[in-house]
């Protein structure tokens, strides 16, 4: 993967298939420490211990058709090649948290890359799940949620053309505004608890 | 910066087409994108993208884009396939966003689709 918003993307489809109602993304960068840490959060079926060990193996995967999985050992490798860390939280019929720490002075860190770009995906692909991104840099915070967009849609479908078009450009400018230090209003989001 | 208010408008001009779009649904052209480990890891995010931003801004109505998984043909990614109603499938591989136009504009604006991106000329 040539940037870890791909790995975000690709992550995020297992909790897709894990049949989540609700998906949590969170990108939290902390220039202090010199840090990026990305957390995938799921209500989605879960997975036993045995399967958590086993989906790190990447001859392993749920499908009946080929015996490869590269997913989460893409991901695990990312983290752990920068000297940083990756855990899987996971229980059966609650859900699943996958979380991968990055050290962004390492020579090995792969760019972060467009992650507004795959949640613009993820929520136009997915009308019934509730995609809820939030994104960090030091003290400043953007949260979006999806179900907040779709109750000003009153109907009309997130894979709307028009629609697409405007949330992709909402998620890149207030995302962008983060690093120009003047947060907007959360207008389409939660405020912070 | 784009506004909660911008989005109301947009769904009350999208209301207004909707209705037209339920009117003619046998008659709905469906793009798939191939979104598994490989297809994003070989550039199919760019390629769905360019596709949505082609057809709002051609305003098709009645094209829907969906994504779908790995069908195990990974070396050919990105794969799209197009679905036209009345006519075989069509499948391109190792598509690219600048490739996603033309199909965008020679096969589902005029019907022609783009023999030299299919898989078919692919695996010659």
């Amino acid at each position: 993967m040539r940037e870890l918003s791909l790995n975000i993307l690709d992550i995020a489809q297992n909790s897709v298939s894990a049949g989540a109602s609700r998906i949590e993304i969170e990108v939290q960068e902390d220039t202090a420490a010199k840090t990026l840490r990305i957390r995938i959060a799921d209500n989605g079926c879960g997975m036993s211990e045995e399967t958590v060990r086993r989906v790190q193996d990447p001859f392993y995967t749920t499908r009946t058709t080929r015996k490869v999985g590269m997913g989460i050992p893409l991901f695990k490798m990312a983290a752990e090649m920068t000297g940083g860390s990756f855990s899987i939280d996971s229980e059966v019929g609650k859900g699943t948290t996958v979380t991968a720490l990055f050290r962004t002075d390492s020579i090995d860190f792969t760019p972060l890359g467009d992650a507004e770009s795959s949640v613009c995906a993820l929520v136009t692909m997915n009308e019934n799940i509730n995609i809820v991104y939030i994104r960090r840099l030091d003290e400043n915070i953007f949260i979006f949620s999806s179900d907040e967009i779709k109750q000003v849609l009153e109907g009309v479908p997130l894979n709307e053309p028009s629609v697409v078009q405007w949330l992709g450009e909402y998620l890149a400018e207030h995302a962008k505004a983060l690093f120009v230090g003047n947060a907007p209003e959360n207008q389409g989001g939660q405020s912070e608890a | 910066m784009k506004s909660i208010e911008e989005l109301k408008a947009i769904r009350e001009k999208a209301r207004a087409q909707m209705n037209i779009r339920e009117e003619n649904e046998d008659g709905n052209i469906r793009v798939v994108v191939g979104m598994a480990t490989c297809g994003i890891a070989a550039g199919a995010r760019p390629v769905l993208n360019a596709f949505v931003d082609e057809i709002a801004k051609r305003g098709l109505h009645h094209v829907f884009v969906a994504q779908t998984g790995c069908i195990g043909l990974c070396q050919f990614e990105p794969i799209v396939e197009v679905m036209v109603p009345g006519r075989e499938k069509v499948t391109y591989c190792k598509m690219t966003p600048e490739k996603a136009v033309r199909v965008v504009t020679d096969h589902i604006v005029n019907g022609q689709p783009v023999a030299e991106y299919t898989i078919g000329e692919a695996t010659k």
